[in-house]
């Protein structure tokens, strides 16, 4: 499959929408009044300084968060707010700023579990491990090894995660939120952290996910270069608030955003 | 007719006999101030050093334990005077008290700086263990008399004419109430007011920010410790006075953790009025409601009461709302 | 023959999911079995079977219960005590009220019993996590050994308020009961451990293993994979008083031979617990290995020092035995929490590559 280009998302279907979403934790407003949408195919930015909002958006998105207002446009199906098993079912994974993986479990068996939800052969079979629950574990090895292989983490299959290094654990991550199939792929800071080198692979993992399996991916980063690069379309946040949604050129060019990084006298 | 015998008869009965009612009460409050002691040594150390300590219980026995013991020996040695010896051995467990303190902090949380929570809840189980076996090897495991004359501490009963009819009232039970306040205070003061009280608060919040900024973890685990060590030997002195001194009373212990949960483990105040609800309900239930269902419901009823609670409130009376990141 | 995973090539993915993919290791199952069902009841003496390896296997069986608990789910449970006596006063009412099916049928079924009330009891983990859950579970172990003592319809009015076994038959050969031989007893047991701890290592190797240990090791990160909380922990805990209830009807049916309340005491949960610990948590051989070393350990105190010429009291004994598991739990916790199964992995890789380990 071919990256759509601008022109095609724009005219896309629209995957996912947030409409006037807004969320507090006690006094405290994380989010509010933000609306935008995600267009099939597409890579979506959500940048924005530091407690501007980006993740709790995120935890929205995935049913984390229960927003105080607004509502949730996923597939068609409009909803007050997501629920995680829902979202998951629909098909949204998802990374984490500080990596949140099974650390005691091997890299391997951390990708099969991103494939619990893939898998109904039910506990009588279970406990055998034989016939339907053994033919199913090989059949989703199958596709673990195919991520395996395509992420390039061969050599650490059956080591604990947590005896890897971060930018390792990182792609594991990547790996465990594939595994799933996903059709909108949240990546929360997927570069933080890591060296020039480390960045160039995660960004060519990115873009080959959208380009050979067509997957749609919101991500939110710090890094602008890589932004620009990667992305179709970019939202920008600030203290909560939507200041700017466009192409990376037009949100580049846009005052409020130089303002916001850059810091106003106000 | 059950339904009757369960929401009509017990306060039906409470009525009628209304000195009965407030001699239970009383009771309760007893046991609560107790509870609530035991409950106040938990959360000293869990506010220092985030540590759930199950061995706080057998702390209490243990601080009992070697009191009398180390009497007995300084009598068998010849000090003829009672309250000498007495006051004498209560030097000494204080001695002892902080050399556990010290010992715990060396071998048992040092090495385990920075592991999850669980893990340290745990090891405290080892120490629970550990003491026992220890107490009972170097005191013996035959149950003792606390030596509560000799401490001077008060005996016999005041009995209040009141509502028709005599509530008696134990003087050690009053002595308890004054010198837990005493106590409550006193630490309360310590840890809002001190240097000391803010370096706790920060260990609390994170070992490894803590010690980034100077303050050292092995003298405030130490500090925290003998503190709730002392805690416990009160608590000792106090409950030992009003039965005996065996390792039998480990169960209350177990009794007041669920004064921990009604209070949720950071608040002091949580602690003492955790403590007084379990202390009253469980005395009040069992003696309206305990027949309905055969006696001996004081062993689990706490339980169900902090349970019931934690469903609707689960950070505990006094304690924050968790707000969940990732 | 060297213990060598060279040559060993797997070529299709059943084999790379075998649970003892190396050769050796397989070898190493088949003597055990072969030692256990073979060797020792036929070379074993009674002192032997009804003092060492009957309780042995009972506790790995509860051990192995509690450890898919907390072990690999990660929910600290301090009521395997009352959970194996559910199984064993269920185990009681049934074959009373229907003496006609065989008794390894209840023993089984009486397991179900301990898993629903496990559920049950559960249901607090959905709001509520680690220490807190661990004292609601002490309400569990609270309540239940009261009722054990208080509802005289649980050991059909006795005076003695105790359970006691009769005699039972399998192809006419007494399993239970005061006529069955220790021999046939630890036949019984060893049969039923074998099949369970392989249902258990089935269940950890595939797709619920690997939801255990997720909620367990980042139970946010499950949660957004779609793992449902609830319904994952309340399996955990229904396996888990499973095996533990089928463990508390094997010890009165196949080792004591009747029991009172105080045999399900919150004691009782702390010994299976520290065999959790030792073993290592999250490690079914773990889990063999902890119940050996803690029940051997008071044994081997009791039995050795008279031989080397050390007089000791009873009691004294037990006060060491205390204080020696105390600091046990401490030491393992600080050196080796993954417990002796971390220590024989390591000595298996060791092993490997010897006599060059470079």
């Amino acid at each position: 499959m071919r990256a759509p280009s601008v022109a095609e998302i724009a005219a896309g279907d629209v995957l996912l929408a947030v409409e006037g979403v807004s969320l507090a934790f006690g006094g405290v407003k994380a989010v509010s009044d933000v609306s935008f949408d995600i267009r099939k195919g597409e890579i979506r930015a959500i940048i924005g300084p530091n407690g501007a909002g980006k993740t709790s958006m995120l935890n929205v998105i995935n049913g984390f968060y229960h927003p105080q207002a607004g509502r949730i446009t996923f597939k068609g199906k409009t909803r007050r707010a997501m629920r995680p098993h829902a979202a998951a079912a629909g098909g949204i994974a998802r990374t984490f700023q500080n990596v949140a993986l099974f650390k005691s479990m091997t890299t391997l068996d951390n990708i099969m579990a991103g494939r619990s939800l893939k898998m109904h052969k039910s506990f009588f079979w279970q406990i055998f491990r034989h016939g339907p629950a053994l033919s199913e574990e090989i059949e989703h090895r199958k596709t673990a090894e195919e991520i395996i292989d395509f992420l390039e983490i061969e050599h650490i299959r059956r080591i604990p995660v947590g005896k890897l290094p971060y930018g390792l654990q990182k792609r594991v991550e990547l790996g465990r939120a594939l595994a799933m199939e996903p059709d909108l792929l949240l990546l929360d800071e997927p570069m933080a952290g890591m060296n020039l080198e480390e960045k160039e692979d995660m960004s060519r993992y990115i873009l080959s996910m959208n380009n050979y399996y067509g997957t749609t991916i919101a991500l939110i980063e710090h890094d602008m270069g890589v932004v620009m690069d990667l992305s179709d379309r970019v939202v920008v946040l600030d203290y909560g608030r939507k200041i700017a949604d466009g192409t990376p050129d037009e949100v580049k060019k846009n005052k409020a955003v130089i303002d916001a990084y850059l810091g106003v006298a106000h | 007719m059950l339904l009757y015998k369960i929401f009509i008869d017990p306060f039906v009965q409470m009525g009628a006999s209304p000195d009965l009612f407030v001699q239970t009460l009383w009771e309760g409050l007893v046991a609560g101030v107790l509870y609530a002691l035991i409950a106040l040594g938990f959360v000293l150390i869990f506010k220092a050093s985030g540590v759930f300590n199950f061995a706080q219980g057998i702390m209490v026995v243990f601080g009992a334990l070697t009191l009398v013991g180390i009497y007995e020996i300084l009598v068998r040695w010849g000090i003829s005077q009672e309250n000498v010896a007495a006051f004498l051995a209560l030097g000494l467990t204080i001695g002892v008290m902080f050399l556990l303190a010290f010992a715990v902090e060396r071998i048992v949380l040092k090495p385990l700086v920075n592991q999850p929570d669980i893990i340290l809840f745990m090891a405290t189980f080892g120490l629970t263990y550990f003491l026992i076996g220890f107490g009972e090897y170097v005191f013996g495991g035959s149950s003792k008399v606390m030596i509560a004359d000799q401490l001077y501490l008060p005996k016999g009963f005041i009995d209040l004419k009141i509502l028709g009819g005599v509530v008696s009232l134990q003087k050690i039970d009053i002595a308890a109430a004054v010198i837990a306040s005493i106590m409550v205070t006193g630490l309360a003061l310590f840890f809002s007011k001190t240097r000391i009280g803010r370096a706790l608060r920060a260990v609390a919040d994170s070992h490894k920010a803590a010690l980034s900024v100077g303050i050292s973890l092995d003298q405030i685990w130490v500090i925290v410790w003998f503190a709730s060590g002392l805690v416990a030997l009160v608590t000792g002195i106090m409950w030992g006075a009003r039965s005996e001194v065996s390792f039998a009373l480990e169960v209350i212990a177990l009794r007041a953790l669920p004064v921990l949960i009604l209070g949720g483990f950071t608040s002091i105040p949580g602690a003492i009025v955790g403590g007084l609800i379990i202390g009253i309900g469980e005395k009040l239930g069992d003696f309206y409601w305990g027949a309905l269902l055969g006696r001996g419901i004081e062993s689990w009823l706490a339980y169900f009461i902090a349970l019931v609670f934690l469903l609707f409130r689960p950070q505990g009376l006094f304690g924050e709302k968790i707000i969940e990141r990732v | 023959m060297l213990y060598r995973e060279a040559g060993q090539f797997k070529t299709n993915y059943a084999s790379d999911l075998a649970v003892f993919p190396i050769l050796q290791d397989r070898m190493g199952i088949a003597a055990i079995l072969l030692v256990a069902f073979v060797a020792v009841p036929y070379f074993g003496n009674d002192f032997l079977l009804q003092a060492i390896m009957i309780p042995f296997l009972i506790f790995s069986l509860a051990t192995i219960g509690l450890n898919l608990l907390t072990g690999y789910t990660g929910l600290l449970s301090l009521g395997t005590g009352a959970f194996m006596g559910v199984g064993a006063y269920a185990c009681y009412k049934l074959e009373t009220l229907f003496p006609g099916v065989n008794i390894i049928v209840w023993i089984v079924t009486a397991g179900f019993a301990s898993a629903a009330v496990g559920v049950l009891f559960g249901l607090p983990s959905l709001r509520i996590k680690g220490f807190y859950l661990a004292i609601a579970t002490l309400a569990a172990q609270f309540f239940l050994q009261w009722c054990f003592v208080r509802i005289p319809w649980l050991f059909n009015y006795n005076t003695s308020g105790a359970i006691e076994v009769g005699t039972h038959t399998l192809f006419g050969i007494p399993i239970t009961g005061p006529n069955a031989t220790s021999t046939t007893r630890y036949l019984i047991a060893l049969s039923i451990v074998v099949v369970m701890t392989w249902f258990a290592s089935n269940l950890v190797h595939g797709r619920i293993g690997r939801m255990w240990m997720a909620v367990r090791d980042m139970d946010i990160a499950a949660e957004l994979m779609g793992i449902r909380l609830l319904p994952t922990k309340l399996l955990a805990f229904a396996v888990s008083s499973f095996y533990c209830g089928v463990a508390g009807a094997m010890l009165v049916f196949l080792w004591y031979g009747g029991a009172e309340a105080d045999v399900f005491s919150i004691n009782q949960s702390f010994f299976i617990l520290f065999m959790v610990i030792v073993g290592g948590l999250g490690s079914l051989l773990g889990s063999f290995l902890g119940a050996a070393f803690i029940f051997i350990l008071p044994i081997f105190l009791r039995y050795v020092p008279p031989h080397v010429g050390m007089s000791i009291f009873p009691a004294t004994v037990e006060h060491i035995t205390f204080m020696i598991t105390g600091g046990l739990i401490i030491f393992f916790l600080i050196v080796e929490p993954h417990g002796l199964a971390r220590l024989w992995q390591t000595a298996k890789q060791k092993l490997r590559v010897w006599p060059f380990p470079y």
